[in-house]
């Protein structure tokens, strides 16, 4: 007993040291996440300014206009389909982003991790480089490429393929092939460090037991380096439901997605409680994607 | 136990890489398995074994020559549609999947109904004795309770061979003994033709219904395990299965002589030979004996039950003597003591170089 008391002291004193030791990031955790969402969360509870910014008193009133309208003349209530409209696009634009770079990211990643030890650090570089530049210039470079006197319609039309360029700028489609490219290495380089760890060896076995291709990615492959597909489904689907450069300029002003409908709110709209409302109903969005991956992964873990 | 064959390679040659310095893996090896044998691939690394080995299973294929299961050609037929098995040295359990899942892949990859897959799946975990562990995953298997898996997993559907590439080399030498009489069960109640990879000679020895010694890329000779140790056609074979003393002699007339002209027994050859002698095979004489050998004492090494004795021959070359350890009180033949040696009748092996 005498023996506990100075080793549960020295417990003690290095427990406090600890705590001591990570008050900066508390510190920053609380002023630079924290602290400005519950900014945000009490703006939404707020009056909008006549000039922009909030004023009291308290209202709901921004929340409810997320879903609803109501008429200018008879005060009736509708649902505002204009906003659950965005709301639907930038989710299915998301899924959709996250499954094109799925298909085009695991061959990649494959193609990479299956390369010798020396070009792979090369490859992963490669696929590494578009971050080194402006998200905003890739974007142009992207427009470029599709514009209807650009690369890929002069293409086509040189081939003799279409005799009409195609209008994919300001489209759906153009801000999906935005995305797609800006967000890619997002999904290549979690997928790349989970099939680095898989067991080359189990496709041999699996392939004895007359496992034919498909059925070794359905049933070895993809299960195995599922931890790797879902941070990677995560890294995409997050950032691509809060995009806004991407949609602003290929979209075009038409096809707006959650973030350029924020914006909006916060600028020419002059509302900031919607905006403020707006960008914590997509926060919860995403928590509600992060819970359902959660329990997913929890699921088939005790399944298996 | 001899049906016809169950797995048959006709010159079979294996290159890896082209041009000059392309590794000869296996060097026109052909060789029959009978259905239902238990049949030893040994030699040493590096030999072909595993070539020889994933050339049936599928995942090499063959530069020339081609490979035969139950007299079918599936020379250009890829590994899932081959019925072969393998036990991965690796083990290369599935990680994902329990015990019965990994043991049940098979099964349903072959489409098999599920009540069918459920009954194989059982009965073969009790057959390697594993029905407790059903729902472990592997990494919570010890090394035998995964090697088991492995065993199971590829004998759940049934295949014509299964293959097993030196699957207890990575057991502790207790755990071997138990899972090499373990195989030999297995082998026995399935009736499945083994072939089994190996570099321990005593393992081989011990279990095979016959053997097949490689040596870079070829296959030296394959017979039972009884005619390979006394009967080794050439000097690998019997330096590499067992111990075994080579001394060079002539032979004339009908008899071996040693150099030094002391007879060591009859032959039909003649010319210069060399001999082969194991060394259980030579026994201790007096001095005076006429018929035996003069030989001095140089050393000895207890090994237990027995000791070796080395001994100096009067040509000069050395031998080792396998004989019974002395009790402890009596001494033994100490060095620089004389003896005579005699040869066990028809223990000489004559041995082309
Ligand atoms: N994929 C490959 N590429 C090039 N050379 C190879 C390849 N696989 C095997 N070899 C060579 O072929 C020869 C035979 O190899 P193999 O693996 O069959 O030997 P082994 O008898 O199984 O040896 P061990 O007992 O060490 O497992 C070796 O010289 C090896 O280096
Ligand atoms: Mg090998």
């Amino acid at each position: 007993m005498t023996m506990a008391t100075p080793e549960m002291t020295a417990r003690r004193r290095r427990a406090r040291a600890g705590w001591l030791l990570s008050t900066p990031a508390l510190v920053l955790l609380l002023c630079g996440a924290a602290g400005p969402l519950l900014v945000v969360l009490v703006f939404s509870f707020l009056t909008k300014g006549g000039y922009g910014g909030v004023e009291l008193p308290f209202t709901a009133e921004a929340w409810f206009r997320i879903f609803f309208q109501r008429d200018i003349f008879d005060g009736t209530v509708s649902a505002a389909d204009a906003h659950i409209q965005i709301f639907w696009r930038s989710v299915w634009l998301s899924l959709a982003t996250t499954l094109i770079t799925f298909v085009l990211g695991l061959p990649t990643a494959w193609f990479i991790a299956t390369r010798p030890a020396r070009t792979r650090t090369l490859w992963l570089f490669l696929i590494t480089i578009p971050f080194w530049t402006n998200l905003l210039i890739r974007t142009f470079a992207i427009m470029e490429v599709i514009r209807n006197e650009g690369l890929l319609n002069s293409a086509l039309l040189g081939l003799g393929l279409i005799d009409q360029p195609l209008q994919i700028l300001f489209t759906d489609t153009a801000t999906l092939i935005g995305m797609a490219y800006v967000y890619l290495p997002l999904m290549v380089l979690p997928l790349y460090a989970a099939i680095d760890r898989f067991d080359m060896r189990l496709l041999e076995a699996g392939h004895d037991l007359y496992a034919s291709r498909w059925a070794l990615l359905r049933r070895v492959i993809l299960p195995i380096i599922r931890p790797g597909l879902v941070a990677g489904c995560i890294l995409v689907f997050i950032p691509a439901l809060g995009a806004y450069v991407v949609p602003r300029v290929l979209g075009g002003g038409k096809n707006m997605m959650v973030g350029n409908f924020i914006e909006l709110q916060f600028g020419q709209a002059r509302n900031w409680p919607l905006g403020a409302a707006l960008s914590m109903m997509l926060l919860l969005v995403v928590m509600a994607a992060l819970l359902v991956y959660v329990r997913a992964m929890a699921q088939e873990g005790r399944d298996d | 136990m001899t049906q016809g064959p169950a797995v048959e390679a006709q010159s079979v040659v294996k290159h890896f890489g082209d041009g000059p310095d392309a590794v000869r893996a296996l060097d026109d090896v052909s060789v029959t398995v009978a259905r239902g044998e238990f049949f030893t691939l040994l030699g040493p690394s590096g030999c072909g074994k595993t070539t020889l080995l994933r050339c049936i299973a599928g995942f090499e294929t063959p530069t020339a020559g081609r490979i035969l299961l139950g007299g079918r050609d599936i020379t250009d037929d890829p590994p899932n549609r081959r019925r072969v098995n393998t036990v991965f040295q690796s083990y290369a359990l599935f990680p994902h999947l329990t015990v019965a899942q990994n043991v049940a892949f098979g099964l349903q990859m072959l489409g098999r109904p599920k009540a069918e897959v459920r009954a194989t799946t059982d009965r073969m975990l009790a057959l390697v004795r594993l029905d407790a562990l059903a729902d472990r995953r592997p990494d919570a298997l010890s090394g035998g309770q995964q090697q088991r898996v492995a065993l199971a997993r590829a004998l759940a559907p049934q295949p014509e061979v299964l293959l097993l590439d030196e699957p207890l080399s990575a057991l502790d030498l207790k755990l071997r003994k138990e899972m090499q009489s373990e195989l030999k069960r297995l082998q026995h109640e399935t009736g499945i033709t083994f072939v089994f990879v190996t570099h321990d000679q005593e393992e081989a020895l011990t279990m095979s219904d016959r053997i097949g010694v490689m040596s870079a890329g070829r296959l030296l000779q394959v017979a039972p395990p009884r005619d390979i140790y006394n009967r080794p056609v050439n000097r690998f074979v019997a330096d590499f299965i067992g111990e075994t003393n080579f001394l060079p002699a002539t032979a004339h007339a009908g008899q071996i002589r040693l150099r030094s002209g002391e007879v060591l027994g009859p032959t039909t050859v003649s010319g210069a030979i060399t001999v082969a002698i194991r060394p259980e095979q030579l026994r201790l004489s007096d001095p005076g004996d006429h018929e035996a050998i003069p030989a001095t004492v140089e050393g000895s090494t207890y090994l237990g039950t027995d000791s070796h004795l080395h001994l100096r021959l009067p040509d000069g070359s050395r031998v080792v003597a396998r004989i019974p350890s002395l009790p402890q009180a009596e001494p033994g033949p100490a060095p620089g003591m004389p003896v005579g040696l005699r040869v066990a009748p028809g223990a000489l092996q004559v041995l082309e170089d």
